[in-house]
Formats: structure tokens, sequence, C-alpha cells
């Protein structure tokens, strides 16, 4: 039985296009770019018109974007450069609900001395821009706040935040691998300096990603070694890598409308009907400023892994900001910093369709969640809380 | 993707024994929402004092409820007697092992094991007294001693797989390794590292300053290290002592006892001449 794939913030299918794009640098073209002969040389055209259907997607310049190995290490070659830069300034600002590629990293940071600002966020996953206007100082090197979240789906005022932090002549980094493909992303009439975007949330594959850097951002390379990426970033290029992002990019742009009527539409089906269908159950996250393909509902008295492994018997694959799933003992970082009570933060799911998934499929997911949850809850010491609240609808 | 084994799997899709015993005669309530989980456990003995029906309801993940329905089978037709020797290894093993990330679900099902067997008794339910170690999950000194000892835990990860402690903002890590260290040097004191000679010589030397000679000289008398052989500690009497003729008996419940409690339980002290 084919799964019904509805974890797309984690990861996409590789969109067919992409694949066939693909092949021959793999079976043909395996040449490298850097070598003096034409069998290596011939790539690097096809590198070139990758970089430009990437820049294109999100409306920069090609000699802007910097081919990486992932979302992660575009972050960290963004943070890592501001730093070396100016080398004088201790302080970073993030979010409170920024990706472990950024938490963690900081976190490590701090330890070398760095202060570090983490702007906490309202129940409705909106930033407090007061906040961050508060914290900006002369001594702040660098602002990374993330487009959208990957587990609410909550879309962030970028382009305003960028203008807020620029006015302070501080640089400006945001993480946007969540965001590019799935909404418009235009980066020419932004003062935004960096920003990073990965591959494999936008159908094209894992290990490749990119960094944005605004024409006259001073770069300090993450990687040091050969002259690749005109010395910005070592390391022979992931041809085949580069070129499926290229082709990812330019379908992005071809199925934006779609990605932003048809699976919304089943996302907000999806959504509505579970929410009438499962007494005590909430979305997390404003349900407006949203990714058109994310919804992250927390179901009250059960908890997630539970609910997964559950639909995990259907075949349906979705994931949980519950405890259990990550290995950790705390739920989601993103789902406390929204406050959420414990008694919904523990049964939070997180659906992310595409525009692969079809109504059939949501119908199924609607059909076999709401009696897994009243089985849980059957199963729980609180559940009756939760399905008493059921005869009283 | 947790690698749950297949005895797992089984005891999650298809739990035994779910629900409340009706007039239970024990009634285990642990955990909380709060937490990420929580058992009720309830049980009913039959004339002869044998567990004759046992159910449960679970907050939690799969292995929580996994471990509870294991908890139910393995305590039916069971002594209260014997049923309190039940482990929380005991638990995992009869499913075929947990990850070492979820051992904490065991132990949550021997808890209230113990709560249900306590509220049979009618005996106060005897809560884990002590120091909260850890603030996020309210784990006391107590019951990570107990952990510890129990399930020869070495590290503060195993500590927070079992017990949860330390698996919030970690700011308790420190306490925890102490405790860890306190408790594996009661239980096991061949695995205290050995002093090298010149540790135990700084000790020795250490002691007879604080411990000894400040009540030697309240005499007048004083003693003075002359050598360490092996465990031989030879020691010389200076003023008073020299001519006291129950400088012996001071050696032996003194000086050799003081050393004794202070560096390592083999010394022998022997007085020389010098």
């Amino acid at each position: 039985m084919k799964p019904i794939y509805v974890d797309n913030n984690a990861t996409t299918q590789v969109a067919p296009k992409v694949l066939e794009a693909m092949l021959p640098y793999f079976r043909e073209y395996y040449g490298n770019p850097s070598s003096m002969h034409t069998f290596g040389g011939q790539v690097g055209p096809k590198i070139r018109e990758a970089r430009e259907q990437v820049a294109e997607l999100v409306g920069a310049n090609a000699d802007e974007i910097l081919f990486t190995s992932c979302g992660s290490e575009s972050d960290n070659t963004a943070i890592h450069s501001a730093l070396t830069s100016n080398p004088e300034k201790r302080h970073i600002v993030i979010s409170r609900v920024e990706h472990p590629a950024i938490r963690s990293l900081v976190a490590s940071l701090s330890k070398q001395g760095y202060r570090i600002s983490e702007i906490p966020v309202d129940s409705q996953g909106h930033l407090n821009l007061e906040k961050l206007q508060e914290s900006l100082t002369q001594d702040t090197a660098i602002v990374s706040i993330m487009w959208a979240n990957n587990e609410t789906g909550v879309i962030f005022p970028i382009e305003k935040i960028a203008e807020m932090v620029h006015r302070h002549g501080i640089i400006f980094h945001t993480d946007a691998v969540q965001a590019v493909g799935k909404i418009p992303v235009n980066l020419r009439n932004t003062t935004i300096d960096m920003l990073s975007l990965s591959g494999h949330k936008l159908h094209a594959a894992k290990g490749i990603g990119a960094l944005f850097i605004r024409k006259g951002t001073k770069f300090s390379p993450f990687l040091i070694g050969g002259h690749q990426e005109r010395g910005r970033r070592a390391g022979t290029e992931n041809v085949p890598g580069i070129i499926g992002l290229g082709a990812g990019c330019q379908l992005a742009k071809e199925n934006m409308d779609q990605e932003n009527s048809r699976v919304r539409k089943l996302r907000n089906h999806l959504e509505k009907e579970l929410l009438y269908r499962i007494p005590n159950s909430v979305v997390n996250g404003d349900p407006l400023q949203r990714l058109p393909n994310t919804s992250n509902i927390s179901f009250e008295f059960v908890e997630g892994e539970s609910i997964l492994l559950m639909l995990n018997e259907f075949n349906i694959c979705a994931s949980s900001g519950s405890a259990c799933t990550s290995g950790s003992l705390e739920p989601s970082h993103v789902i406390r910093a929204m406050g959420v009570p414990f008694t919904m933060a523990h049964g939070s799911i997180r659906f992310s369709l595409s525009i692969y998934n079809t109504r059939e499929e949501v119908d199924f997911i609607i059909e076999k969640l709401p009696p897994v949850i009243e089985r849980l809850r059957l199963m729980s010491p609180f559940g009756n809380q939760g399905n008493k609240a059921c005869t009283l609808q | 993707m947790w690698e749950y084994t297949d005895k797992v799997k089984e005891h999650f899709l298809n739990p035994k024994n779910v629900g409340e015993v009706e007039n239970p005669d024990g009634v285990g309530d642990v955990g909380s929402i709060a937490c990420g989980d929580a058992l009720y456990l309830t049980f009913k003995l039959d004339e002869q004092g044998h567990i004759a029906d046992a159910k449960f309801k679970t907050f939690g993940c799969a292995s929580a409820i996994a471990s509870a329905s294991a908890l139910t089978e393995l305590i039916k037709g069971k002594t209260l007697e014997e049923a309190e020797k039940i482990t929380n290894q005991e638990i995992a093993n009869y499913l075929g092992g947990l990850p070492k990330e979820k051992m904490h679900c065991s132990v949550m099902g021997q808890e209230a094991l113990e709560q249900a067997i306590a509220s049979c008794r009618g005996t106060e339910v005897k809560k884990a007294e002590g120091e909260i170690i850890c603030e996020c999950f309210g784990v006391t000194d107590k019951e990570i001693e107990q952990a510890v000892r129990e399930n020869g835990l070495k590290t503060v990860e195993d500590v927070t797989n079992y017990t949860k402690a330390g698996g919030g903002c970690e700011r308790c890590h420190d306490d925890i390794r102490k405790l860890i260290a306190k408790v594996r040097g009661e239980t096991s004191p061949e695995e205290k590292k050995p002093l090298t000679n010149i540790q135990k010589i700084k000790l020795i030397e250490e002691t007879i300053e604080r411990e000894i000679r400040p009540s030697l000289q309240q005499d007048g008398g004083n003693i003075e290290l002359v050598d360490i052989i092996g465990n031989r500690v030879q020691v010389a009497t200076r003023g008073a002592c020299a001519s006291c003729p129950s400088a012996p008996i001071t050696m032996k419940s003194l000086v050799e006892a003081k050393l004794r409690e202070f560096v390592s339980p083999d010394l022998v002290v022997e007085e020389v001449s010098s």
C-alpha cells in the first residue's frame, strides 16, 4: 500500500522531472566542472543555469546564490560569516522558535562568550516585534529569524523585520527553508542580507541547499579549501544535486499557484473535518498567517507518539511535537514558546501536505484519525475529560 | 523512529487489561500530563490474597502503554509479596526490552505497582522523601539514588532515561553526577580508583595534621610520620607521647582509627624509633 505522506515539512518526494534532470549527471556528465578538459568543463554552464533557476525563484541575481550541502550548512555559514566579518560584535538575536540548525548553533556560540537574545512569540506564534526592536544594540552582529515555522507553518513578516534590523545597520539572515517553494519569496525589494533554502523541502534531492548573499554583504567562507563557488565555499560541486535544485526551483515556481490554491484547500478541508469530528482539538498557530500546506493540531489528553504509531498502522505518515517522539522529554520548543498548556502540548500532530496529496488521501485520514484519538482517550486516565466533551458538543 | 520489539508493538496496539477494576483493593496513580505520561493502576484480590484482576489506564507513548499492559499481565495471580518483588527491569524484559530512552516507562509501571500495593495494605503510600534535584520533572535525590542502585546506572543520560531527571533545563546535571558517584561509591568500593602513592602520602600527612596532631598536642605530645611501606604507616612519637605509658593504645584508637577512616581501611600503624 502506497504511504499517505503528509510529512512534507520533514522532507519531500523528489519530483519526477527533477530526477530526470539529475540522472544524466550521474551517468554521463560525471566530470568535474573545475577540470580543463571539455568533458568536465561542459558541466559549468549547466551549474550556471541552475544558479539562475534558484535566483529566479527567490528574486535574486545568480551571483548572489551560493550552493551548500543543506539548509543547516547555509544557516551555519550565514551566522559564521556575520560573526567573522564583525569580530568586535558579540551579540546575536534569534527567535525562540528557530530550527535547531540555528538554536543549537547559537547555544554553542553562547558558550564561547557570545550574548544571545531570544525573541518570544505569542500564543498565535507571532513574533514580538517590540521585543525585537528593544534587543537591537550596537554590539549586535546578526539577527536571524526564520521566514516560516517548520512546526506550525506560521509566517513572520520578514520584509518588515529586515527593514527594522537594517535601520540599525545590523546584518539580517532568514532561514527560509520552509517558505521557499511554498509561498512567494521576492528578495529584490527587501533588505534581507542572507537567506537559507534547502532542496529536499521543495521536491529536489537531499544533500543540496543554497545561501543567498546580497551583493555587497561582507562574507567570510565557512568551508575552506578549493576555489569553488568563487572561493566562497570549498568542495567539489554536488553537480547532480545542483542541477536537481535548479529544476526543483523552476518547478516550484510553476506550481506556486497550485500550492497556494489546491493544496491550501486540501489542508483546510483536513483541518476543518478533524476539528469538527474530534472534540478538544485545537490548531496551533495563527490559522491565517500560515503556510498553505501546514496544519498543526493538538488533541487534548492524548500523547503524540501513540497517535503517530496508530496512524502508522494505516501507513499514514505525519509527525509530532510530542516529547516522546524526539527522544527528549519535553514537548517541542515551538509549542512551548507559544504557551500551549501541557494537556495539549504532548498531543500535537503536524500534517504537512504537498502537491502530490489527493483528496482521497485526505479523506482517508479524516476517516481513520477520529477513532484513533477516541481509543487513546479511552485508554487514558484523563481521557474521560476528552471524550466526555464529545457528548457535550 | 524507535526500534520497538514486536512484543512492545503487540502490547501497544492490542493492550491487555485496559480500564478500571470495580471496587479495587489496590490503586496506584503516578505521573501527570505535564510530565508527558501517567499511569492509573487498579487491582482486586481474591479470597486467597492473590491478585485476581488488574487493569490500567495510561496517558503516554507506545512504550508507556505497552509497559502498563505488561505490568498487569505480570502481577495477575501473584500475592502481594510476590508482586512487590517485580522490578522495572522485569517489566522491560517481559516486553523483550525497551529502547534505553524509554526505560522510564517501565519505572513508572513499578512505581504504580508499589503505590497500589501500599494502598491495598492500608499503609501510608510511602512517597519518596528527600530533596528535589530535577525541578523540571520533580525528581528527588532518593528516587535518583534508587534508580542508580537498582539498575546500575553510570551516566547522567542513563539517569534521565530511567527517571526523566535532567531531561529538561539540564541545570541539575552536576547534582546528578554527584549522586551517581555517591551511590556507586557506596555499592561498589572496588570501583573506587586506588590512590597513587603520592596521593596516599599527602592524604596521610593531611589527616595527621588535621585530625590527629591537634588532640595529641593538647596533652603536650606529638607524632611524626617516618615512612610508608605499602599499607604500613610508620610513625615516631614525640614530646609527652614518647614517655606516655598509654601511647600504644593511642596509636591504635586514635592514629590508626583516623587514618583508616580518612585514608584507607587497610592501613596499619607501626611505631618506630627515630
